[in-house]
């Protein structure tokens, strides 16, 4: 195990090393791709607060985090949970009652698929003339990147429940609402929860393009900002906390999935 | 706690016209209270379509079913069912799965926890209240299946297949749980198989069914007490009568199935 993470190590530090020693060398001007003992200190200076601490005017833990880099950090995944929330939040009843009514599926699924493809991406324009600028734009943007992912696997969950579990649970003398709540919901559930962990890494990139567009802060705003100056070294740094912050993210959305969904037969271990 | 059920002129017509296949007959038969009996026949004899009415999941073309003087129009819990495929929920702990019936049934939490605690013990799932079905072989899913509809106290339990996914030492010991269960609380059993000596080892009585359209081809009182040796002449004897009779429908369905494809 430790032999193996120690291979796996060998390329990756090989071509950090052989990154150094071109740009040492002069090969790449630090504009075009700066070394990365630039790009890690100035990522560490991002990190750290910028002033020095002073009791009474603030805790100490508020001023640990208002460093630049932890400060939109903590904007972006706020953006990302708001616009999750709503977007899962809208997506996940319209996509049980979708999913349970054949009728409805029928009259809304041909817009559904013609809405579906559209990159929330593409919204961006019509966004700006709704909303204007700050956050609800972004909002409006990361939700819809949420939702559409959201709500397809729930209309597909919910459809796809064995009707054995349906006709187990009649013959116990489950009346709808039961059976709504207790089968039909959580034999969807896997479903939804895909649905969710897609839903989230589209909520993510989204962030990033629409604080470039109609934000001033958090890390999509910052590299974007750091262009301007020709700060390589800071947008490589940017680039490597979204990389981060986008590894969290799933890491921890899949943890929640594993657990709710332990009782599932795809997770024997 | 039992019921008896009554079959007057039950006919089942799957599709219309010239497609319309008649899956039940003219069957008119009563179940008294307290009686095992077995459905026997090959596949599309209609065993099932007769179970499954009863359940009150299919509805007749014609005739009525009545349990307990009641007529049958939906599935209910006085008629426990135990699927061929467990349909345990997954989602829920087998004790969940237990309890599942009487939370319907609004039964207050401590009484419906010694029940659940009574049942699990019955059929030897204390060891595995926690776990998930998951986790449980095909066995012990069924043990579960049994104490999930045992939980309701249904004076009918009715029984498709149950253990047609079992081995065969698996299959033997439930089917001796079973009759325990059946002696002890006094259901009226009806239970579809197509093991010949699954039906003999099991029933009081037997009802051989015919394929396509399925009707009654002969009743079978089997008086043989038990524990009854699947060995013995008289086991034997019955076996041979049998299943001359079921191969019979046996070939029917056979040939049916050589010259179109089957609609089971």
């Amino acid at each position: 195990m430790r032999l193996s993470s120690l291979r796996g190590a060998i390329v990756p530090v090989g071509l950090l090393i052989l990154w150094e020693i071109l740009s040492r060398a002069g090969v790449f001007s630090p504009i075009v791709l700066p070394p990365p003992s630039a790009v890690a200190v100035k990522w560490f200076s991002g990190l750290l607060p910028g002033l020095p601490y002073q009791p009474g005017t603030e805790s100490y833990l508020a001023w640990m985090f208002s460093g630049e880099m932890p400060h939109d950090t903590v904007s972006s995944l706020s953006r990302v949970l708001s616009g999750f929330v709503i977007g899962a939040g809208l997506a996940v009843p319209t996509g049980l009652v979708l999913g349970t009514s054949d009728r409805l599926y029928a009259l809304f699924n041909p817009l559904l698929q013609v809405l579906r493809p559209i990159p929330p991406i593409a919204y961006i324009p019509l966004a700006i003339v709704w909303f204007g600028l700050g956050n609800p734009p972004a909002l409006f943007l990361i939700a819809l990147g949420t939702f559409f992912p959201v709500l397809v696997n729930t209309i597909a969950g919910v459809r796809q429940v064995d009707s054995i579990y349906i006709r187990a649970a009649r013959n116990l003398g489950a009346n709808s609402w039961t059976m709504f709540r207790r089968v039909i919901l959580p034999a969807a559930s896997p479903f939804v929860l895909a649905g969710m962990r897609i839903g989230i890494g589209t909520a993510f990139i989204v962030v990033i393009v629409a604080e470039m567009i109609a934000v001033s802060d958090g890390l999509g705003y910052r590299i974007l900002e750091a262009r301007e100056y020709m700060w390589s070294d800071k947008i490589i740094g940017g680039m490597l906390t979204i990389g981060i912050l986008g590894l969290i993210i799933d890491g921890a959305m899949s943890r929640f999935n594993d657990h709710l969904l332990r009782w599932h037969r795809g997770l024997e271990r | 706690m039992s019921a008896e059920i009554v079959v007057a002129d039950a006919g089942k017509v799957f599709g219309s016209g010239d497609t319309g296949v008649a899956a039940l007959q003219d069957i008119t038969t009563t179940v008294p209270e307290g009686q095992f009996l077995c459905l026997l026949g090959p596949s599309g004899c209609g065993k099932s379509t007769l179970l499954n009415a009863m359940a009150g999941f299919t509805p007749l073309t014609s005739g009525r079913i009545t349990v307990g003087g009641r007529p049958v129009t939906a599935p209910g819990p006085d008629r426990g069912m135990v699927f061929q495929e467990y349909a345990l929920f997954p989602w829920m702990s087998v004790e969940d799965n237990v309890r599942f019936g009487l939370d319907i049934k609004g039964i207050p939490k401590a009484e419906a926890t010694v029940t659940v605690d009574r049942i699990v013990a019955t059929l030897g799932l204390s060891d595995f209240r926690k776990r998930y079905p998951k986790d449980l072989s095909g066995g012990m899913r069924q043990r579960v299946a049994i104490a999930r509809i045992l939980a309701l106290d249904p004076p009918v339990m009715l029984m498709d297949e149950p253990f047609g996914a079992l081995d065969a030492l698996t299959r033997r010991t439930l089917q001796d749980e079973l009759l325990r269960i059946w002696s002890e609380y006094r259901k009226t059993i009806v239970f579809v198989t197509h093991s010949i000596e699954e039906a003999i080892y099991l029933a009081d009585r037997i009802l051989v069914m015919t394929y396509r359209p399925g009707r009654i081809k002969r009743d079978v009182t089997v008086a043989m007490p038990r524990p009854r040796d699947t060995a013995s002449g008289d086991f034997n004897a019955i076996k041979r009568e049998l299943a001359g009779l079921v191969m019979e429908e046996q070939r029917r369905f056979t040939d049916a199935e050589m010259h179109a494809p089957a609609v089971d």
